[in-house]
């Protein structure tokens, strides 16, 4: 049965790369994503005073569309599977304001809905022992692997907190990523800022702000041998990528590292056709590394 | 008259007014002599949006006064215009990319998806959606999605963030029609014969003719079938 | 800061009772051991640190909303998560965010921004600042 897969605004203009290689892993992984029609922004924020049931009711109504398809959702953008989750848990837990947010918008949803990102899919329901297979008949094939690259897996902030909420995995020491990373055959870099914030949406009033914060996780992450990093957020990719010719000019000595979607690296090894996965879209163009490496 | 009036409320005041009126010929019935708020009187112009609602019933309904029929005990009000950001443009200077639209129409998103734009369209358009497809940058979608909005602004007038939906949606629209629709080569075509000299002729002849002459043809011509 | 006079009456007043209300927190489960404050990834350049941002909310301080740290708090959860009485700071943020506003001006407003960094950032991060920096309601 194919999984409702909601993209979210931002994977079908700036991080459609994002969008184009995920789609791509999961049909090669036979995992079958379906588009919901015609969905609407998640809001891009969990609202997180009690009183904003309004701006819950655009992330409730992706709840309804999914749910009459079927019993869950899958996510790539690790905000909106942070909103979309939060909103869920919020609708489970309190039953009175789940019925104020039905009545406004006129829909009769229980709250019944599993909100997964693609991550839990690969590690829960396909296994990363099954991948790592996959990836070994690729090799096989291609005669390409992706040994020797140090990849720093940075988590950021959505994909985890709050755990009690999300429960993707231990919110100051998550596996998920090296676990994968381990899988599809790369090297991961364990660095100090892999939970750390990139500066978020402070990218919009204090981009200075921003620009520092990115600049500490990079410079973490090059601190420790990294030879490009990857995220599972269209924010966090812009707020780490697009500043790092300034920070080149501000900081010398700061080389400048690749950003990679983790759906990105997954199809590298998997040998996928990688065209048209917007590559053009990094400010930090990866594909040279990636040369330097075979593939 | 023989019908029996019935009750409607404009504006708070009651007006005893033939129930088979609508609520625009009700106005003028009433001794209202509309100046804004009337156009078209064909349900195209936009300028009647009207807000009513009835008595014991919590539901705030949304027409064009010059399509809908009166009820007993309707309390409207017209809402001819409503102030709403429109961004000024050249469109042949446009690009027809999502980040045209972000850049014209940032407050495009503050949009809350809360849906009380589709609630108050007339139309019944999907406003709320058409403003989901803006923001993921469809320009396309946008346009066949508003494809019917006659601009009357109910959906700006309610909306709680303050959006101009259907400034957006024309400038889907705009940008559909000028950048994205496929060109038709029969129009192409046209234009070529045209530009060659094909119609000069019988342009003359049209022109040379007497009123009564250009009745007749105009009435014996060629209608495209439905 | 110039000393303050606490008071029952401030401490049980108006902005506590609604701070706790908008947040859905207890403000006197924080006992001020400052674990918010060392672990928050912006506190280098707030002016009250988060744990002091709780103990003006506390005290019922007004200055509390003056402060630029509301503004600067990314809601990345990290305080939440660290905080042993398990208090969700990130909440009381927004709680102080939403009586500012209400209070006061938006803090971004659409025509303020440069047309060119909103055609270059991915469209959330614009979602994001409006629905942190303005009223709804326009």
């Amino acid at each position: 049965m194919p999984i409702p897969y909601y993209p979210g605004c931002t994977l079908s203009t700036k991080a459609r790369g994002y969008d184009a290689s995920g789609r791509a892993v999961a049909k090669a992984l036979g995992l079958e994503l379906e588009e919901l029609q015609d969905w609407n922004c998640c809001g891009a924020t969990f609202p997180l005073a009690m009183d904003n049931l309004l701006a819950m009711t655009g992330p409730t109504q992706v709840l309804v569309q999914a749910r009459a398809h079927s019993d869950r959702l899958v996510t790539l953008c690790a905000i909106c599977y942070n909103v979309l989750k939060r909103t869920n848990y919020f609708l489970q837990s309190d039953a009175e304001k789940r019925d104020r947010i039905n009545y406004f918008i006129e829909a009769d949803y229980a709250g019944d809905l599993r909100v997964q990102h693609f991550l839990e899919i690969l590690r829960d329901e396909l296994g990363f022992e099954a991948l790592k297979q996959r990836v070994d008949e690729a090799r096989k094939e291609t005669g390409k692997s992706l040994e020797g690259l140090r990849v720093a897996p940075y988590y950021g902030c959505l994909l985890l907190r709050p755990e009690k909420e999300l429960q993707l995995d231990n919110a100051e020491d998550p596996r998920i990523l090296e676990d994968l990373l381990q899988a599809i055959g790369c090297d991961p870099v364990d660095f100090s800022h892999r939970v750390e914030c990139c500066g978020s949406y402070l990218l919009v009033t204090s981009p200075d702000l921003a620009a520092d914060m990115s600049y500490a996780v990079l410079q973490s992450a090059a601190h420790n041998g990294a030879h490009l990093l990857v995220t599972a957020c269209p924010l966090c990719q812009y707020n780490l990528d697009h500043k790092q010719a300034e920070m080149a000019r501000q900081h010398p000595g700061f080389k400048p590292l690749p950003v990679l979607y983790f759906t990105q690296l997954m199809g590298l090894a998997l040998g996928l056709n990688s065209d048209d996965w917007g590559w053009e879209l990094h400010y930090v163009d990866p594909r040279p590394v990636l040369a330097g490496h075979g593939l | 008259m023989s019908e029996e009036l019935v009750p409607v409320f404009i504006m708070g005041k009651r007006y005893d007014v033939p129930p088979s009126l609508t609520i625009m010929k009700a106005m003028e019935y009433a001794g209202y002599q509309l100046i804004r708020g009337v156009g078209c009187r064909g349900g195209f112009c936009g300028a009647c949006g009207t807000v009513y609602r009835l008595r014991d019933d919590d539901t705030l309904y949304f027409c064009l006064a010059c399509q809908t029929v009166v009820q007993p005990h309707m309390y409207l009000v017209q809402i001819p215009f409503f102030p709403a950001q429109r961004a000024e443009y050249d469109l042949s200077k446009l690009v027809p990319r999502p980040e045209q639209l972000f850049s014209l129409y940032p407050e495009l998103l503050r949009c809350l998806g809360c849906g009380t734009c589709t609630k108050a369209c007339p139309q019944d358009l999907d406003v709320k959606g058409y403003m989901a497809a803006a923001m993921r940058g469809d320009i396309a979608r946008v346009a066949d999605m508003s494809f019917d909005c006659i601009m009357c602004g109910l959906c700006a007038a309610r909306c709680p963030v303050g959006e101009a939906q259907y400034n957006i949606a024309i400038l889907c629209r705009r940008l559909y029609g000028r950048y994205l629709a496929p060109r038709s080569q029969h129009l192409e075509d046209r234009l070529a014969e045209i530009k060659a000299g094909k119609f000069d002729k019988p342009l003359e002849e049209l022109k040379s003719l007497g009123v009564e002459e250009l009745k007749e043809r105009y009435k014996a011509r060629d209608i495209e079938p439905r | 800061m110039a000393r303050v006079r606490l008071s029952r009456e401030r401490v049980r007043g108006e902005l506590v009772r609604k701070i706790e209300e908008l947040s859905g927190q207890n403000l006197l489960a924080c006992n001020q051991c400052g674990k918010c404050s060392a672990g928050c990834p912006a506190a280098t350049v707030m002016d009250l640190l988060p744990n002091q941002v709780i103990r003006y909310a506390q005290f019922g301080l007004e200055q509390v909303l003056e402060a630029k740290s509301i503004w600067i708090c990314a809601s990345c959860q990290t305080c939440y998560v660290r905080c042993p009485h398990g208090v969700d700071l990130s909440r009381i943020m927004e709680a102080l965010r939403v009586i500012a506003l209400e209070q006061g001006d938006d803090h971004l407003r659409p025509q303020e921004l440069d047309p060119d960094e909103v055609a270059d950032m991915p469209q959330l991060a614009v979602i994001a600042g409006f629905r942190k920096y303005t009223m709804m309601g326009g």
